[in-house]
């Protein structure tokens, strides 16, 4: 069970074939994978914090499949979780991310330097810029399978790194249980609350459990650089501005996590990393960078072009609405932003974001004067 | 076989195939010789004949052994780290788990690995309902409510109205000969219905068990159901094989139960795996019903139109005792004992388990203010029709009896059988134009 490795002795009284799970209505990268073999092989393993196969899975099992997407139906409960269940865990990030291997090395580019333009893109069409990752401090189990104590450990240290930032990424941290009302509404206001999640392939992992305790916002004065603690993954961090400087949102992402990685060494943390694997996150979809850089940007005559969705997939992008995944967009305006998370640095996705969007905007230019835009047509990247 | 080597037998790696006849075999064994002579309630008089006295104190040893049996739970943090933050709560859990009480159970384990924040993780999730309060924890296994008695018995305590579970036996009572009246006027009583439920002895329960075992309560309840015969012959509909016109016609006889979407019990786990094992049977006059492996292993079900309160009851008490005379020729049992009754998931349910109510016409007398002080003495709540939270449509009420635990099945029932018949003389008084008193208040331990 998700929260407790007690019950795996329990579970070898059984056969493989009596435990096997039924995954004949799934259509989850989980139910791709797993064989009965695969299965047998795998359940009488624990990661050394005790987290099963079976917890690995049971979001996938709980949550057959979704209409529009493949859902990747595994979490890891600690770091360890890819190692004691790699294969299950490889064959399921090969699938998602593009046919990388077991083999293959991911590469980590945190220099903003290394990002060419990226601060010039038009205001008229570009509403917003965005980047955000995800990082989990080494050491401690993930929110699926953490205990109460280890998550409130995770806020002591996260707090206490974030207010030791200064000058433009100076902040405060709030509380999601002792926030008062007027905190509240602000944070409301300013879209940067996050609530108990509820779909339920969050839910079915175990994520949600003793909400809201140790879970928490903080963001820095100028509420250009956002930390979620505890919520889906130990830290969500996010840097974002009106307007289409994608190059100081990265340069302010950069320097911030930078800095936080500093700090969190200082007291002898660090943050889970490999060279395969990049950055350890709870989900495998946000392994690597972990990183989603976009902008919200106005595309009303592109997006009704017919060849838009070859576009945005030639150029490595996706498009959501403007409420995050799964949205619709809203006045043809909408949310770009890369496609691939793992097998790319943070400098080459952020790039493919600013240089995709940049002809977007250019197609969106000619499109709006009458003009063809056959001869803008990219290659694939 | 002693106790401890079963439990160690349990506990070791396994290779598979020796060790699940092993534990069948230790299973037969262990409910024939010890277990069995010691929770038959037909069998509780050969305890006095042996002399209680050596036998419980043998009977409480291998509890003790019992108690400790089970794998460590992991812990780096002391349990004053680990303790929930209740402050915001109204649950029964959260009004009797001291930070003291949390110490003391956090790091036990019941045999099957069951722990304390298992339990509880329902009550920490949701701080409470806004019009009852709600348990707050449930039982992953029959001895969860042995291992977190220091807990479980103050809730208990709470939950029913004083009952204490260390000092006071329960007493079960499915002699339906003993009910007198039962038949109500059809003119105010549209439907008669008595549910409980039924978990069994070994297997885990819905928040706990693996999916291995979800299938083999299936297996165990649906071979004694396929034992029934007369007019309790019936037919078992798996969740995940029925096809689309049984679901339908499922759906329009009001028996098809669904995945929970309650928090209260997704939250605990019982919603995993599903629908798998999941499944609903019922005999072919559609008046006896059983849900396998939806909020228990078994929730049993009686009911008809009308008023024949009698019959529902006399059908429920055929149909649990055959169902238990079919599981015991297979060597299996229900979870029971003499102070907690029947053993189900939420401890709300313990004792009887049993709801026995009716969907009665009162268009007068719920007009009345007097209305919920008499239903309050005579030990009977109202819902809509729609069950538990819902509102009542029209003038038509689900009246059943307010206690489970401390009065036996035939009790209850009678309470309900004569609580609903002043009801009725109410509301016949009321169209007479006369005036009607709210009765005394009825005695709750009999």
């Amino acid at each position: 069970m998700p929260f407790g490795n007690t019950h795996n002795q329990l579970k070898m009284n059984y056969i493989a074939e009596q435990e096997y799970p039924d995954l004949s209505q799934h259509n989850n990268h989980m139910a791709k994978v797993l064989t009965l073999e695969m299965y047998a092989n795998l359940r009488d393993k624990q990661t050394p914090s005790g987290f099963t196969v079976d917890d690995v899975i049971q979001t996938g099992v709980d949550n057959p499949g979704h209409p529009f997407i493949m859902t990747v139906g595994c979490v890891a409960g600690d770091e360890e979780t890819y190692e004691v269940f790699k294969d299950l865990l490889d064959p399921i990030i090969e699938d998602r991310h593009g046919g990388y291997k077991p083999t293959d090395k991911h590469k980590t580019d945190l220099n903003p330097d290394n990002l060419q333009g990226g601060d010039d893109l038009d205001p008229n069409y570009v509403l917003s810029s965005r980047v955000r990752t995800g990082r989990s401090i080494r050491g401690f189990c993930l929110p699926p399978h953490c205990s109460r104590g280890e998550r409130r450990a995770i806020e002591g240290l996260s707090v206490e790194a974030l207010g030791a930032l200064d000058g433009d990424l100076k902040g405060k941290y709030y509380a999601l249980k002792d926030m008062t009302e007027e905190e509240q509404q602000q944070l409301i206001d300013d879209h940067f609350l996050f609530d108990k999640p509820v779909s339920p392939l969050l839910l079915a992992s175990g994520m949600a459990r003793d909400w809201p305790d140790g879970r928490g916002i903080w963001h820095n004065d100028n509420k250009t650089f956002l930390v979620w603690v505890n919520e889906e993954d130990h830290l969500r961090v996010i840097s974002m501005q009106k307007g289409g400087n994608m190059k100081e949102v990265f340069t302010r992402f950069c320097t911030g996590l930078t800095k936080i990685e500093e700090l969190f060494k200082e007291k002898g943390h660090e943050f889970m990393w490999n060279e395969h694997l990049g950055y350890v996150l709870t989900c495998p979809s946000n392994l690597g960078t972990g990183l989603r850089g976009g902008v919200h940007v106005k595309l009303p005559n592109l997006s009704k072009h017919e060849k838009f969705g070859e576009i945005l997939k030639r150029l490595r992008l996706q498009k959501r609405g403007t409420g995050g995944v799964d949205t619709a967009a809203v006045g043809g305006i909408f949310d770009i932003s890369n496609a691939d998370r793992l097998g790319f640095s943070e400098v080459e996705l952020v790039q493919m974001v600013v240089d995709g969007v940049k002809l977007l905007v250019e197609m969106e230019k000619r499109l709006e004067a009458g003009q063809s835009i056959n001869d803008l047509m990219p290659e694939q990247k | 076989m002693g106790l401890n080597n079963f439990i160690n037998c349990l506990t070791a790696p396994s290779t598979t195939f020796i060790w699940r006849d092993l534990v069948c075999f230790c299973r037969v064994k262990m409910a024939s010789s010890f277990a069995r002579v010691l929770s038959s309630k037909r069998k509780v008089g050969i305890l006095s004949l042996v002399g209680a006295g050596s036998l419980t104190v043998g009977f409480f040893l291998n509890r003790e052994q019992h108690v400790n049996a089970g794998a460590h739970v992991r812990r780096i943090y002391p349990p004053s780290a680990e303790y929930p933050d209740l402050r915001k709560h109204n649950n029964c859990m959260a009004s009797h788990l001291t930070p003291a009480v949390y110490a003391k159970l956090s790091d036990k384990t019941t045999p099957n690995g069951y722990t304390l924040d298992l339990a509880i993780q329902t009550g920490v999730d949701n701080p409470g309902h806004p019009f009852i309060k709600t348990v707050g924890m449930v039982a992953g296994d029959e001895e969860s409510y042995e291992v977190f008695a220091g807990i479980f018995n103050p809730v208990i305590k709470e939950r029913h109205n004083g009952y204490d579970p260390c000092t006071m036996n329960h007493p079960t009572d499915l002699d339906a000969s003993k009910i007198r009246g039962g038949q109500f006027d059809d003119k105010y009583v549209l439907s008669s219905r008595v549910r409980t439920g039924r978990s069994i002895r070994g297997l885990s329960l819905p928040p706990a068990c693996t999916r291995a075992e979800r299938r083999e309560v299936e297996r165990v309840v649906i071979d004694a159901l396929a034992g029934l015969k007369g007019d309790l012959a019936g037919k078992y509909f798996s969740l995940t094989l029925m096809t689309e016109q049984e679901q339908q016609q499922l759906i329009d006889d009001h028996f098809l139960f669904d995945k929970p979407v309650s928090p209260l019990l997704t939250c605990a786990g019982m919603a995993r795996d599903w629908p798998d094992a999941r499944g609903i049977w019922h005999n072919n006059e559609k008046t006896f019903l059983v849900w396998v492996n939806e909020e228990d292993h078994t929730r049993v079900i009686s009911m008809e139109k009308g008023g024949n309160m009698k019959r529902v009851f006399e059908r429920f008490c055929k149909g649990l005792q055959e169902v238990e005379r079919l599981i015991q020729e297979k060597g299996w049992e229900f979870m029971w004992n003499e102070h907690l009754g029947y053993i189900l998931t939420c401890p709300s349910n313990l004792g009887t388990g049993l709801r026995a109510g009716v969907h009665v016409t009162l268009p007068r007398l719920s007009k009345d203010p007097r209305f919920p002080k008499i239903l309050d003495n005579l030990r009977l709540q109202k819902r809509g029709t729609g069950g538990v939270d819902t509102a009542a449509v029209g003038n038509t009420f689900d009246i059943s009896n307010l206690d489970r635990l401390g009065q036996s099945e035939v009790q209850l029932v009678q309470t309900v059988i004569d609580g609903v018949n002043y009801l009725i003389e109410c509301e016949k008084k009321l169209e007479r134009g006369q005036d009607i008193k709210i009765p005394a208040p009825i005695s709750q331990f009999k």
